[in-house]
């Protein structure tokens, strides 16, 4: 009879170092494969945060520009800077012919000439003399200087030539590339040319279509809460009204997107690609999540606190005013910058109601088109050239970052300013 | 509280039914309650005294399913009336709960709401004065003066429910309920509360509802005993305790059931 009881407490201690065993090696697990994730991300995306440069001797010759004497500031504006730019990447190699002064083009970004001008605007006193000049270098370069470019493939599959590699390889052993902190990345809108493209319009897109979001769904859904929670009678519509919401939080979010297209776009005629339309479509989506908390954290408010009130001849109105509601707000507010932050990661709706549009322009307000920065994701990740892998997982970081500063502060109201009840 | 030799009748139960959905929990109570006087109410768990003491400032309403007939009259102004306004009910009647529920606010916020939303106080000053004398009235000032900008949720079990007193005594009601006000506390915070009460009765009609009969024998004037939703007997409390007409009332104050 002992022995059995003794066999029996053994056995009971076993399970429960397996069973510990199990949740330790289930949580290693998930620990491992975030570590990759990130890791992955990290590696590839951390790059593009560096520009790379090539500085160029560049001479502001003023008859190449077609000036006169004095050119005003309208002048050097109408100048034409072409012509300069192109001899000075001729210069890079005094024996070029002309295919190859073409390639010496290439060698830099598209829009070498505007940063030729912006120099001599900066500095009108330049003309007439020479000077070093950064040049963005053109992706593929960049690539190559990052040591991202396989340099051993045949010439003829890519994008470098063998020459433009050679007078590279000889601005490097000069001193003359240099990859400074990419700035433009940040500032700048998207780009068909990878080293010029940034998230700025995807990044005020998503800050915009959240804004309009948070202001339609959070009244929207905090009224709705209240009015179900403290003041619907409690039968057979009212639970009704709750299955459907339920069932709306598990709707697949590209139906929402069909709906903005069906409804926002084709009847209402509202804007095209604008983060009003897309923050519209994202408030339906996040109105269940923001109803379901908010209705959760006024259901956790102890009902002995409804009755002092109520016993204090306190209205229904002022009971949930100023007690119920006051108490639930940190629950509510988390789950609403939970819903926001799903809200932020949605791609399919916006895809849908035109978000996915090539925008190069950064948005002033909800009503310009822009993208978001998810859909900035998926754009770029299918695009062919070398230089947007490495924007992606950035804008991945991006990304990620914004989300993790939201999940933060949701938490941060969550342990701060839930009061504690006796 | 008498005039004349007459006791003044504050609050007088006709025929009261209370349905919990299709179960019945109050069967034809009617009770007179006096005036400036402590009305205990006692029984066994379930019998329904806490039902009939919500019944008297209309809480019931709250519950969906509950439904209360009958006619309840306070000052002769039958409260389940159409034209009884629960708001102002309730402002002349206040409550104390079994566990002690201040507003996770500070003390003065939780003195001061009943005045605040009756609009009792014109200024600054007679709010700071309204809540010094309820403080003071439910023995609480001398403890909590130095912090009444404090949350009232740090306080002990004890000085909480003198603060819910406080809170109740805010608005001067004619009517304090009190359900089970000490079943939460300790005995020398139940002692306390009891202190009060005897106090209180100076000013306002007490009705008190609890499981102990010994402080039913000590602070009641008056005693009502609640069986499976009948009011089996009710009295002046030496009577109740000493003479019970009932023999149902005589075997729960001797400890048979309950």
């Amino acid at each position: 009879m002992n022995k059995n009881k003794e066999q029996l407490l053994n056995k009971r201690y076993k399970a429960e170092q397996r069973f510990r065993l199990y949740g330790l090696s289930a949580i290693f697990m998930a620990l491992l494969f975030l570590t990759i994730f990130i890791f992955k991300i990290f590696s590839t995306g951390y790059s593009a945060f560096q520009k790379t440069w090539l500085i160029v001797p560049v001479t502001f010759d003023a008859e190449l520009m077609m000036l006169d004497q004095n050119p005003s500031k309208e002048d050097l504006q109408d100048a034409d800077y072409y012509d300069i730019a192109l001899k000075s990447m001729a210069d890079l190699d005094p024996n070029a012919n002309e295919d190859q002064e073409n390639e010496l083009k290439r060698m830099v970004s598209y829009f070498f000439e505007k940063e030729i001008k912006n120099e001599l605007l900066n500095d009108p006193n330049l003309i007439g003399k020479t000077k070093e000049v950064y040049l963005t270098a053109s992706d593929d370069l960049d690539q190559v200087f990052k040591g991202n470019y396989p340099r051993d493939l045949p010439e003829d599959q890519r994008r470098v030539s063998d020459y433009q590699l050679k007078i590279f390889d000889q601005l490097v052993a000069n001193g003359k590339v240099e990859s400074k902190f990419n700035i433009s990345f940040f500032t700048n809108a998207d780009s068909r040319e990878a080293e010029l493209a940034g998230i700025a319009s995807s990044f005020m897109g998503s800050i915009f279509s959240i804004l309009v979001c948070l202001m339609i769904a959070f009244p929207v859904a905090v009224l709705a809460a209240i009015y179900l929670e403290e003041f619907a009678p409690k039968n057979r519509f009212t639970d009704f009204i709750e299955v459907n919401i339920n069932n709306l939080a598990a709707v697949p979010s590209i139906v929402f997107g069909l709906l903005g297209l069906g409804v926002l776009l084709a009847i209402f005629h509202l804007p095209r690609s604008t983060p009003l339309v897309g923050g519209i479509t994202l408030s339906l989506m996040t109105l269940p999540t923001i109803i379901i908390a908010a209705r959760a954290s006024l259901k956790a408010v102890p009902p002995s606190i409804r009755e002092a009130a109520l016993a204090m001849g306190a209205s229904r109105m002022q009971t949930t005013m100023h007690h119920t509601v006051p108490l639930s707000m940190p629950g509510t507010l988390s789950g609403t910058i939970i819903g926001l932050a799903q809200a932020l990661g949605e791609t399919a709706p916006l895809i849908l109601i035109g978000m996915v549009a090539f925008v190069n322009t950064i948005p002033g307000s909800p009503m310009d088109p822009a993208a978001s920065l998810p859909v900035q994701i998926y754009i770029w990740a299918e695009s062919a050239e070398r230089g947007f892998v490495e924007k992606v997982s950035a804008c991945i970081m991006v990304l990620l970052g914004f989300l993790i500063i939201m999940n933060l502060f949701a938490q941060i109201i969550r342990h701060k300013f839930e009061k504690k009840w006796s | 509280m008498r005039k004349n030799g007459v006791k003044m009748i504050k609050i007088k139960a006709k025929d009261v039914d209370v349905f919990y959905g299709k179960k019945q929990a109050l069967f034809n109570i009617s009770l007179d309650i006096e005036e400036n006087q402590v009305t205990a109410l006692i029984g066994p768990s379930g019998c329904g005294k806490s039902t009939f003491l919500r019944c008297l400032n209309r809480m019931n309403d709250v519950i969906d399913i509950c439904s209360v007939k009958g006619e309840i009259f306070i000052n002769d102004f039958n409260i389940n009336d159409k034209s009884c306004d629960v708001v102002r009910l309730r402002e002349k009647i206040g409550m104390v709960f079994q566990k002690p529920n201040p507003f996770p606010k500070t003390l003065y916020e939780n003195v001061s709401y009943g005045p605040t939303i009756h609009g009792m106080a014109q200024s600054k000053q007679e709010m700071d004065e309204i809540v010094e004398t309820s403080l003071k009235k439910a023995a609480l000032w001398e403890e909590v003066k130095d912090r009444l900008h404090e949350p009232g949720t740090g306080l002990s079990g004890g000085q909480q429910q003198r603060l819910c007193i406080a809170r109740a005594i805010s608005v001067t009601p004619e009517v304090i309920l009190m359900d089970e006000p000490c079943s939460a506390l300790d005995p020398i915070a139940t002692a306390q509360i009891e202190e009060l009460i005897d106090e209180l009765k100076k000013e306002h009609t007490i009705i008190i509802v609890t499981h102990s009969m010994a402080q039913a024998a000590r602070v009641s004037q008056n005693t009502g005993f609640f069986h499976l939703g009948q009011l089996i007997e009710h009295g002046s409390t030496d009577k109740i305790f000493k003479n019970p007409d009932n023999k149902k009332t005589q075997d729960y104050i001797t400890g048979r059931f309950g």
